[in-house]
């Protein structure tokens, strides 16, 4: 039946070139912990995008909720933490998601760095996870301040001063981030709703297909 | 594959009419014992993501996310922090040569520096050589950013007041308030409730009234005399009523 299904679609689209790519392809020894248990150092990348796929998922689920202005935010986090059935185990995995994405992602970083697996012709490749390795980070600081609880709006008031203190534009930064050239309020937490939610994980997925494809170009490096 | 003249397709559209086999790679040839990605590694990515997911959970119901009371931007006392990951920017700029007049080295020149390097990485370490003890620069420079990192999280951690913090974001629920009782008519005839809230919980020109520890007699002296901010004469009712007050507002104990 699904065989018949699958013949059904190929015949029409011709998928089948599409299926064996994704599916075909090595994996070396020397990244198998099934065969080298110290390779388990290959595998916090993989865990990174587990993470990354959680996170999408339950802030999907979170955002079903939330309200982003000043009057409700914390109100409805607090409903969604004390009411909303499983809400407590969504908003948990959301809120420790986010710190294990940035522990996997910087293990994997450690890993390549001391691999020396950067090197030409993978260049390209590491810049990709750099950049990733930011929007990670800056999708951690714009997720802290929409609770709209003290924490969250005295550690934003900090992080925008640090923005702030870059020459020349610091100003500018300042206000294109808050909304206001003084004031942290109802502009600062619709606009980290908008890039915590559309802007960086918009650029997070583009990262990841390039960083993903360029994987599949080169392959792994090899073993030491 | 048949390309150019006699390729036949699917009706008019572009889809080649001849199948493409549906079998997976031999990987016999390949060095080692390389594996295919589909299915045989997958399903042991598979239990390593089983695994890690357990911990995972365990994790989120043990801790459950924390959150404070909603944000006052008037409370100018609250000592902020971020999360943990950011830490050791925010000890940075504790210190004297990286804050104040200097804080452009603090939060622009040093963070820009490290993670420029970090993400240049590729054409400053140049050599072909990947060994981490044949490159003792790159390997140095990371080892010895990794333990400012390390430091700076920890100077920041074990300089941060956690006591005071938990006490300065806790979230507050005001007393049930008998609205109709004598003691708040009088606070509301007297005007306390337009700096101390219909809530007693204070506000920005107030401190909260809840859980003073106060002795009725203490606070009659305030209500009359003042306190702080607070000018004196604010009272303006019997001596009586003032008891009243001054019993009403001693009873009041957070929930």
């Amino acid at each position: 039946m699904l065989n018949k299904i699958y013949d059904w679609v190929d015949e029409r689209l011709d998928i089948t070139p599409l299926w064996r790519d994704i599916a075909d392809h090595e994996v070396p020894e020397h990244v198998n912990p099934g065969h080298h248990f110290s390779a388990f150092v290959y595998c916090f990348g993989g865990l990174t995008f587990f993470v990354t796929v959680i996170q999408i998922l339950s802030g999907m689920f979170l955002t079903m909720y939330y309200v982003p202005d000043i009057k409700n935010a914390w109100e409805s986090v607090y409903y969604l933490q004390n009411e909303v059935a499983f809400g407590m185990i969504v908003r948990g995995m959301h809120h420790w998601g986010a710190s294990l994405v940035i522990v996997m992602i910087f293990l994997h970083t450690l890993r390549v760095f001391f691999q020396g697996a950067y090197k030409k012709p993978r260049e390209l490749n590491w810049m990709v996870g750099v950049l990733i390795f930011f929007v990670m980070l800056g999708l951690g600081f714009t997720g802290y301040l929409l609770p709209w609880d003290m924490k969250a709006l005295f550690a934003t008031k900090v992080g925008i001063e640090i923005a702030a203190a870059t020459p020349f534009i610091g100003e500018q930064l300042k206000t294109l981030l808050a909304g206001h050239p003084d004031i942290i309020g109802a502009q600062t937490l619709t606009r980290f709703f908008a890039i915590h939610v559309f802007f960086l994980p918009a650029a997070l997925l583009g990262l990841m297909a390039a960083h993903f494809i360029m994987i599949r170009r080169q392959g792994i490096s090899g073993p030491l | 594959m048949h390309r150019g003249k006699g390729m036949k397709f699917v009706g008019d559209s572009r889809i080649p009419a001849e199948r493409k086999p549906n079998i997976p790679k031999d990987y016999s040839e390949y060095p080692g014992k390389t594996e295919a990605f589909w299915p045989n590694f997958l399903l042991k990515e598979w239990m390593v993501g089983a695994v890690f997911l357990v911990g995972y959970l365990c994790l989120t119901v043990a801790h459950p996310s924390p959150l404070e009371r909603v944000a006052d931007p008037t409370d100018a006392g609250y000592i902020p922090l971020p999360d943990w990951y950011f830490l050791f920017l925010y000890q940075l700029l504790k210190y004297t040569y990286a804050s104040g007049p200097y804080n452009v080295i603090g939060a622009f020149i040093i963070p820009g520096l490290a993670f420029g390097a970090l993400l240049l990485a590729p054409f400053i370490d140049r050599g072909p050589e990947r060994r981490p003890i044949k490159r003792p620069f790159a390997t140095g420079f990371m080892l010895l950013a990794l333990a400012s990192v390390v430091f700076l999280t920890w100077e920041s951690v074990v300089n941060h007041d956690w006591e005071a913090a938990k006490a300065q974001g806790q979230i507050v629920e005001g007393p049930e308030i008998d609205q109709n009782s004598e003691g708040f008519q009088i606070y509301q005839e007297n005007g306390c409730i337009n700096c101390h809230g219909e809530t007693l919980t204070g506000g920005a020109a107030a401190p909260s009234l809840v859980g003073t520890g106060l002795s009725p007699d203490e606070i009659k002296t305030i209500a009359v005399e003042g306190v702080g901010t607070m000018p004196p004469g604010q009272f303006k009712g019997t001596d009586e009523e003032l008891g009243k007050l001054a019993e009403f507002i001693s009873t009041l104990e957070a929930e």
